[in-house]
């Protein structure tokens, strides 16, 4: 009888297991690294595997500066969807409008990367990116010569990959609005917008938060879709115009590649790092969305 | 075969929170007893002590010596236990994956007969049973959860049979039926306890008026007043009973 | 502000979130018009059942990374729906703080990013082993496991708790209640996850760049190097070879035609329940 509970929570250990051999074995690998550059790995912004110097600064920047942006676009972009989905459209046409947002997390990250390569970079080169010059160059992050593929078309990349996720959780967010406040206000005279911006946007703010946290998470691990548009140059430009790299990215490139042990390591502890980030913040959104659910 | 209950200084917690205290009492053989009170009284905790189902509840404790023929239930494995005394609940449950018939024998199925015919003898025997045979001969094969609630409600009564127990709980078996099907209900009760020794929680009190051999009154955890249905309704001894039954209670 | 204005002011923020979908439509759109377009000119049934040809020679398909794919995509699931089930039915019928301490876990190993399975699986055993089949799927269990964990134990979670109790009062040892009654009337979700987990999977490159490899021949096994669709996409998309590019988007169609029906499908099974 108690066989059974012992199977199962064999199987449910090798879970933890299996979280842990995760750590310990890039903890380990990542090893060489560690005592070969010690804290100067986090800030050193110079990589260059012929002279064995490797600093991981670029890609943590480019990581996270991408990611940031994506979030710039996609939080406005998926909260104004979630509204328009929820509040303006009849619940039938709604099931169908967000399935078509979420066939965009349907789509393989190497599809999404094959667009990029052949759409979204000739269209950053020639319209949006002279654009972007001439209306905020006076801004330095929009100075410079315009490349194709650059942190910024990566940032774009990853906000269009964000934004199904950050419009799910918004829209259950929205939906669990009290029906008894809103008719409250109503009542009071108020028209739709107001009642959306005092009543149900304010009501629903924990719940996007953490959708935008469970989005930043997905953009900081994010692998072949920007690998293919940033342009895997590891330096910190002034232009977001520029070419960068992340960490996901340059493991991606550089792991096969990689000749010598140290050079391995290093890209381990790059994948360490990452995944140190991407626990911390996915336990932040969870925390987050837990006390949403228990508020309820 | 039936058999008789015995209960001695019963004692049930959810954790901190004392549900039942010092409970004594004993089921007649073949009889009806039907366990009365407010709700929040403890009636379903005391059924639920009998079968060891409170126990499978979190943080729930029991304390005392319930005996099953001078077996003591606490002893034993409770799973050969809860074969021996069945139960129904409140709401019918049918499972939703089965049909009416595999429902109807679903515990002999689950605990390992695998005989088709000897199955689908005994789906017949017990639907029979519960008068649910003629009703449901043409639509056995449909998902339980199909039929109408008093239909489900007697199709989990043929449940519990067809594992052939001595004792069977009931658990306000009928507050979630319309009258008519609760009338049926009633004499399928009452048709049930030449074989079966019944205990049945109600907040009904026509109910247990209506079909009982013996009423226990419980209050708050306690074991109020327990004597022959008849006279406990009217010539209470207790005056908390008596106001209870009078309908004069907050 | 009188009411007029604050009309006004409520129309033209319909017109913005209004906006705000159609820009989103927008890269949805172009995708999967390129693919289209460019995706059906590629194919072909030499497209879809040759081996690739050296760039620049002309022909060729992608009969083995389709084949890859399937062994890849197969063999993970075998390994990942077992654990995944029954460290869910622990998660889901055994409540308690180690349950409790499993289900955060899980929620954070979900999080993982793809490229840091392929690095794990890659230090663990790639240096002893090589390059192999079997290595590809094992790093896209580790990202399999967590999803289709906890697709089952939300649907366990939701079957109500009178189904056990019914089980349980008819004395049913509980790990037959479990296995027998919960789990089946879990199933339909736990289908679901395993098909979703499977779309997943099956776009999945990252975690195969240095573990499956990439082969431009027949797979003989599980432990050779292998192929995949998702892995020629990329060599191909990021390759100079125009009949190659042109291949990609070829094999990127066939790899979307898949995803897309499989996570269709689930939907118009769920919904019909």
């Amino acid at each position: 009888m108690e066989k059974f509970r012992l199977v199962t929570a064999a199987f449910a250990i090798s879970l933890a297991a299996l979280a842990l051999a995760l750590f310990t074995q890039l903890l380990t690998s990542s090893l060489p690294a560690v005592e070969r550059f010690g804290l100067t790995f986090l800030f050193d912004t110079i990589w260059d595997p012929v002279m064995e110097v490797f600093g991981a600064l670029p890609f943590v920047y480019g990581t996270l500066v991408t990611s940031l942006i994506a979030l710039l676009i996609a939080v406005p972009l998926s909260i104004g969807a979630a509204v328009f989905l929820t509040q303006y459209v009849p619940t039938r046409t709604s099931y169908l409008l967000s399935f078509l947002i979420e066939i965009i997390a349907a789509i393989p990250s190497v599809v999404i990367g094959l667009w990029g390569i052949f759409v979204l970079i000739p269209f950053m080169r020639d319209p949006l990116g002279t654009f972007l010059v001439e209306c905020l160059g006076f801004i330095p992050l929009f100075q410079g010569p315009v490349f194709g593929p650059s942190i910024m078309t990566g940032a774009i990349i990853l906000a269009i990959m964000i934004i199904p996720i950050i419009t799910s959780i918004t829209k259950d967010a929205i939906n669990t609005t009290p029906e008894l406040q809103r008719e409250g206000l109503v009542a009071l005279g108020s028209t739709r917008w107001e009642v959306i911006t005092k009543i149900i946007l304010p009501y629903a703010r924990p719940g996007i938060i953490g959708g935008v946290m469970l989005g930043l998470g997905r953009a900081v691990g994010e692998t072949m879709a920007i690998t293919m548009v940033i342009g895997n140059t590891p330096s910190i430009p002034a232009s977001l115009l520029a070419p960068g790299d992340t960490l996901a990215s340059v493991i991606a490139n550089q792991f096969s590649e990689a000749t010598s042990a140290i050079h391995t390591s290093a890209l381990i502890e790059l994948g360490l790092i990452l995944f140190v980030i991407t626990v911390v913040i996915n336990i932040c959104a969870r925390l987050i969305l837990r006390r949403e659910v228990a508020r309820e | 075969m039936s058999s008789e209950i015995e209960i001695e200084d019963l004692n049930a917690w959810f954790g901190e929170k004392h549900v039942l205290k010092d409970v004594s009492m004993e089921m007649e053989k073949n009889r009806i007893t039907a366990i009365i009170g407010p709700s929040g009284c403890g009636k379903t905790t005391l059924i639920r002590c009998i079968n060891r189902m409170h126990e499978t509840v979190p943080e729930a404790r029991v304390e005392g010596r319930i005996l099953l023929n001078e077996l003591d239930v606490y002893q034993e494995d409770p799973v050969s236990i809860r074969s021996r005394i069945g139960m129904v609940f409140q709401r019918p449950n049918p499972f939703p994956t089965m049909s009416v018939s595999e429902n109807a024998v679903a515990g002999l199925k689950l605990r390992g007969t695998r005989d088709r015919s000897v199955l689908a003898e005994k789906a017949k025997e017990v639907l029979m049973a519960v008068g649910l045979w003629d009703e449901v001969r043409n639509e056995l094969n449909k998902p339980g959860t199909s039929l109408s609630g008093g239909q489900q409600q007697r199709l989990c009564i043929a449940r519990a049979l067809a594992v052939e127990p001595e004792v069977i709980l009931m658990d306000e078996p009928c507050s979630a039926l319309d009258p008519v099907s609760t009338m049926r209900i009633e004499d399928l009760i009452y048709r049930l306890r030449e074989n079966y020794t019944i205990i049945i929680v109600t907040h009904n009190m026509q109910q247990a008026a209506r079909i009982s051999d013996r009423t226990a009154f419980l209050y708050m955890g306690e074991l109020i007043e327990y004597g022959p249905t008849k006279r406990l309704f009217e010539k209470p001894e207790n005056e908390l009973t008596e106001r209870y039954i009078s309908g004069r209670f907050g | 502000m009188n009411l007029r204005t604050r009309k006004m002011k409520g129309n033209a923020m319909i017109i913005l979130v209004a906006l705000a979908f159609v820009i989103i439509m927008i890269p949805l759109m172009s995708m999967l018009y390129m693919i289209a377009i460019r995706g059906i000119g590629a194919i072909s049934l030499e497209f879809l059942t040759s081996l690739p040809t050296p760039p620049g020679e002309p022909g060729g398909g992608v009969g083995n990374a389709i084949q890859g794919s399937l062994m890849l995509v197969a063999t993970a699931s075998a390994i990942s729906i077992p654990i995944s089930i029954m460290a869910a039915v622990y998660i889901s019928e055994y409540r308690g703080k180690l349950s409790s301490a499993i289900e955060l876990i899980t929620d954070v190993l979900s999080g993982t990013p793809s490229i840091v399975a392929g690095v794990f699986i890659y230090v663990l055993i790639i240096p002893r082993t090589g390059f192999s089949a079997l290595a590809g799927s094992l790093a896209l269990s580790v990202l399999m496991i967590p999803t289709v964990t906890i697709a089952s134990y939300e649907s366990l979670k939701a079957v109500p708790n009178h189904i056990r109790e019914a089980a349980i009062a008819l004395g049913v040892p509980k790990w037959k209640t479990s296995l027998f009654v919960v789990l089946r009337s879990a199933m339909i979700g736990i289908g679901t996850g395993v098909i979703l987990g499977i779309a997943r999977i099956s776009g999945e490159t990252a975690p195969l760049l240095f573990t499956a490899l990439g082969n431009m021949y027949w797979n003989e096994g599980l432990l050779q190097p292998t192929s995949a669709l998702p892995l020629l996409i990329y060599n191909y998309a990021t390759s100079p070879y125009r009949s190659w590019q042109a291949q990609a988007w070829g094999a990127a169609f066939i790899l979307l035609v898949i995803v897309l029906l499989l996570n269709i499908g689930v939907r118009i099974v769920a919904r019909k329940r």
